[in-house]
């Protein structure tokens, strides 16, 4: 019987990525070692390098923001069984359009911010619903249209910011945002003369997390959208359908579940999310507009990486964004204090993500097996 | 004398987790003969043969061949040895011809890196010539049918060697003529000196074809029977541990009113085909219409067109009058026809679903299930508590469980239960006793026919004749799209319907 219980807990999801993350860092400290390197001392730095000032936590949930976002909106796809490659794209998409309706509307703070990352949500819905249409109606498949899409934006994104009334005369980038569309966090107090007063007076840590980072909003709204999404698919008709689908297109479109609407809504809801994370950047960190890309960012990939380790599900999107934070926020501690190179921390995570798809290969495994007994103990 | 044996195998045990899945199992097979285990779903059949060919290790028991004591530890050991084995589920390349998949993994090599097409294509025919198996060795695996495939898998066993060949439910996929070949292969083979172990639970097929019979129960030898000393009502009840009624208990039909029109029907497949081309049919409301024929006449077209999975290219289908043809599956579902289709894991159930989240695939929408969107976990629950309890789906709490954990007997009940509770007015059956052993095929037959006592239409596509001769209150024969003619159940013979089914002129 012991056998049995160490399988369930080896099946359990959260095990195995704890046990990647172990090993991923194992893995890294030998690394380090051969490398002729402390990895006690290279670790240390990296959790001082998070942990030590609350200006440095404030900077890993910032930079977490999109991450989550763009993990969340692969879950959301990946539930419907589909690959949505193309959230790099799509953030571009949700950035472009938040740095127009920023810039060139002009309305009163919170409605602002409110129409900025609805417009954005609905541009980049429509990328992705463009990709679903295409699958469904087509059978493109969506990764070819995702990585087409992804580029096209790119250029479309370079394109518009040469045009005069977008361009910021001496710039390769947009003009800003109007700080009324913006999430910052205390944004007029803290730019206010009595504001900057109080600040620059307290040496607490607490005011440098405030004054010396773009601490915004951003972060609660990717937790309610983690929530959202959690409780769409858990208690919604639409959650289920989509799920349905994913899992078997065909017992679902026997059963009167429409297929090619799932794919489209799915691509859409996906698409949406990680336009909001390009919206949010925009609104919530400085300077507030696009500049001129020669190549993605990477938000995309991280997010494939973020939904990995999260296990499929949002609410681990939320836990997983911010620990992927941490390790690439950090790195630059360990390479200032150590001397190792911070590149350090991509095998670490390089490794985690290796290891997670190797766990859910092994939970497969463990499934299949128990399963065949399961079989044989019900009809026995 | 212990030579005579191919195999032996000597009080095996085998054990997953806590659970015993063999115990104590012994088996004997003669040199030449065709030994069949019987048993039920799950009873062990297979774990015994996984464990002769080395996929499972026994945790006690010992294995011979041929007089000699093993060790098989791997599949490639019971290759060494001369075992084969045909898995239920082919193992085959798709895009890859019939001879690349025989030689996959033992090519003959001319130079480094090439393969002596020449050298395995004569001995493979050699081969096929011995065996009088008639096979295309160019032809693409997803081109040929499935009792070629089969074919493909025996010849792959005997070219590596095999003189003993294990088929696990082989013919489980088969049309009933290849089943007729099939067996043929079978006597072929064991008069060159093979011996062959066949895994099945379909009695017919053991009296026709074998020589000794293991019957295994919950892991548990039975009994061992000469096949010329018993008959098919004596193996279910040792297979079952009961007596099994072979025949229904039929009340009289009381026909009602027309429920299901369907009038000059024209389908096409993928490949623009017409497979149903001007079909015609009546369904009443109280009465089981059924559909014979070999597989391949439009049976499945049929079936898409009446649910709105295919387009129909022209004719009508009508549920009292109301047109449903090129609709959609809900539209069809809403008009009252419910279905159980034919391959219950790929059509019928979402596997990684719970059977409670399955229970309620198509009306999840509906109220009570689902409010404003929103669903109402509570009573998706009990309506599955309720379901399972009643129509004995196991394991007790089942409605939690992963439909994939399941049994594939105790999944069909689940999707009859779900399709009767469905209460819609039609109900369309195809092939719904596929792959079920004996005791869960006469459940099936049974909540059939308690659907037609209530009123309920039930149209039945079946290519298992005895089914169709079974249930139904009239036959109807499809032959290349059409149906060539509707026979009362009382005037239906075998003869005159497999006559029929084969395109013979319409008695």
């Amino acid at each position: 019987m012991t056998k049995t219980t160490v399988r369930d807990w080896l099946k359990k999801p959260i095990v195995g990525i704890l046990l990647a993350i172990a090993i991923g860092f194992a893995v890294g400290a030998i690394v380090l070692l051969i490398a002729g390197y402390n990895p006690g001392e290279a670790y240390g730095a990296l959790f001082r390098g998070v942990f030590s000032k609350p200006k440095y936590f404030a900077q890993v949930t910032i930079k977490s923001t999109p991450i989550i976002l763009t993990g969340i909106s692969f879950v959301v796809a990946f539930k419907s069984g589909l690959f949505n490659i193309g959230s790099e794209g799509q953030y571009i998409t949700g950035a472009l359009v938040a740095a127009i309706v920023g810039s060139q509307i002009n309305l009163p703070p919170v409605i602002h911010f409110i129409v900025v990352i609805l417009a954005a949500m609905v541009a980049a819905g429509l990328v992705g619903a463009l990709v679903g249409f295409l699958k469904s109606r087509f059978h493109v498949h969506e990764v070819i249209s995702c990585v087409m899409i992804n580029w096209i934006m790119l250029y479309l994104s370079n394109y518009m910011i040469t045009l005069p009334w977008f361009k910021k005369a001496g710039t390769e980038a947009s003009v800003e945002a109007l700080e009324s569309s913006w999430s910052v966090v205390a944004n007029n107090w803290k730019t206010s003369e009595e504001g900057l007063q109080q600040l620059a007076g307290s040496d607490s840590p607490w005011a440098e997390a405030l004054l010396k980072t773009d601490l915004n909003y951003g972060i609660l709204i990717a937790v309610i959208v983690a929530i959202g999404i959690y409780l769409l698919y858990k208690n919604t008709v639409k959650g289920y359908e989509l799920r349905a689908v994913g899992i078997n297109p065909h017992a679902a479109k026997l059963a009167g579940i429409s297929v090619d609407k799932s794919i489209v809504t799915s691509m859409a809801i996906s698409a949406a999310i990680a336009g909001l994370a390009g919206a949010l950047t925009i609104t919530g960190v400085m300077p507030h507009r696009v500049t001129q890309l020669s190549m993605h960012e990477g938000y995309g990939f991280a997010g494939i990486s973020v939904a990995l380790i999260g296990g499929g599900s949002p609410i681990g999107s939320i836990f997983s964004g911010i620990f992927y934070s941490m390790l690439t926020y950090g790195s630059a501690s360990i390479q200032s204090e150590t001397g190792a190179a911070g590149e350090i921390m991509d095998i670490v995570i390089g490794v985690i993500i290796y290891l997670i798809a190797i766990s859910s290969l092994i939970i497969m495994l463990l499934n299949r097996k128990s399963a065949k007994a399961g079989k044989a103990a019900k009809n026995g | 004398m212990d030579a005579t044996y191919a195999v032996e195998m000597k009080s095996i045990s085998k054990y997953f987790g806590g659970f015993c899945a063999l115990d104590n199992v012994d088996l004997c097979v003669q040199k030449g003969e065709i030994h069949a285990i019987l048993g039920e779903n799950g009873a062990g059949k297979t774990t015994l043969m996984n464990i002769l060919y080395g996929f499972y290790e026994a945790d006690s028991g010992e294995v011979w061949t041929n007089g000699q004591k093993r060790e098989i530890k791997t599949p490639k050991d019971a290759i060494s040895l001369g075992i084969g084995m045909v898995h239920q589920h082919f193992m085959l390349v798709e895009t890859y011809t019939v001879l690349q998949n025989i030689i996959l993994g033992d090519e003959h090599i001319k130079g480094p890196g090439v393969i002596d097409y020449k050298k395995a294509k004569a001995e493979i025919k050699k081969l096929a010539e011995d065996y009088h198996f008639n096979i295309d060795l160019d032809a693409k695996i997803q081109d040929i049918t499935v009792g070629m495939q089969q074919r493909v898998e025996i010849i792959k066993a005997l070219y590596r060697g095999a003189d003993i060949l294990i088929l696990d439910e082989p013919t489980s996929v088969l049309t009933p003529q290849e089943i007729e070949e099939l067996i043929d292969i079978m006597h072929n083979m064991v008069q060159n000196v093979k011996t062959i172990i066949i895994i099945t639970h379909k009695l017919a097929e053991i009296m026709k074809s074998a020589d000794t019979c293991t019957v295994i129960r919950r892991g548990k030898n039975i009994d061992k029977v000469a096949v010329a000393n018993t008959c098919e009502k004596d193996l279910a009840e040792l297979m079952v541990g009961r007596a099994v009624e072979f025949t229904v208990e039929k009340q009289e039909c009381r026909r009602g009113s027309a429920l299901l029109q369907i009038d000059g029907l024209v389908v096409e497949d993928d490949r623009k085909i017409k497979k149903v081309d001007g079909l015609s049919l009546e369904l009443f409301e109280g009465e089981i219409l059924g559909i014979a024929g070999v597989d391949g006449n439009g049976q499945k077209e049929l079936f898409e067109a009446v649910t709105s999975l295919r387009k129909a290219k022209s004719g009508s289908i009508r549920i009292d009058g109301q047109d449903i043809q090129n609709t959609s599956p809900r539209k069809t579902f809403e008009a009252g026809i419910s279905v159980i289709p034919e391959d219950r894991q790929k059509s019928g159930l979402v596997l990684d679903f719970t059977i409670a989240e399955n229970m309620v695939l198509e009306k999840v929408q509906n109220a009570p299930f689902s409010k404003h969107g929103i669903l109402d976990w509570k009573v998706i629950r009990q309506n599955a508590d309720k379901l399972t309890k009643e129509y004995d789906v196991r394991p007790d709490g089942s409605a939690g469980m992963r439909a994939g954990a399941l049994s594939g007997g105790n999944q069909q009940k689940a999707i009859i239960a779900r399709e009767i509770s469905n209460d819609g007015r039609v109900l369309v059956a195809v092939q719904p006793t596929r792959g079920l052993d004996v005791g869960a095929i006469e459940f099936v037959h049974n909540a059939i026919l308690s659907e037609r006592d209530k009123g309920k239409g039930v149209l039945l596509i079946s290519l298992e004749l005895d089914e169709v001769l079974k249930l139904s209150d009239r036959v109807a024969v499809i032959y290349n799209g059409r149906i060539v003619n509707i026979i009362d159940a009382k005037d239906a013979d075998e003869k005159r319907i497999g006559l029929l089914m084969a395109g013979g002129e319409g008695a």
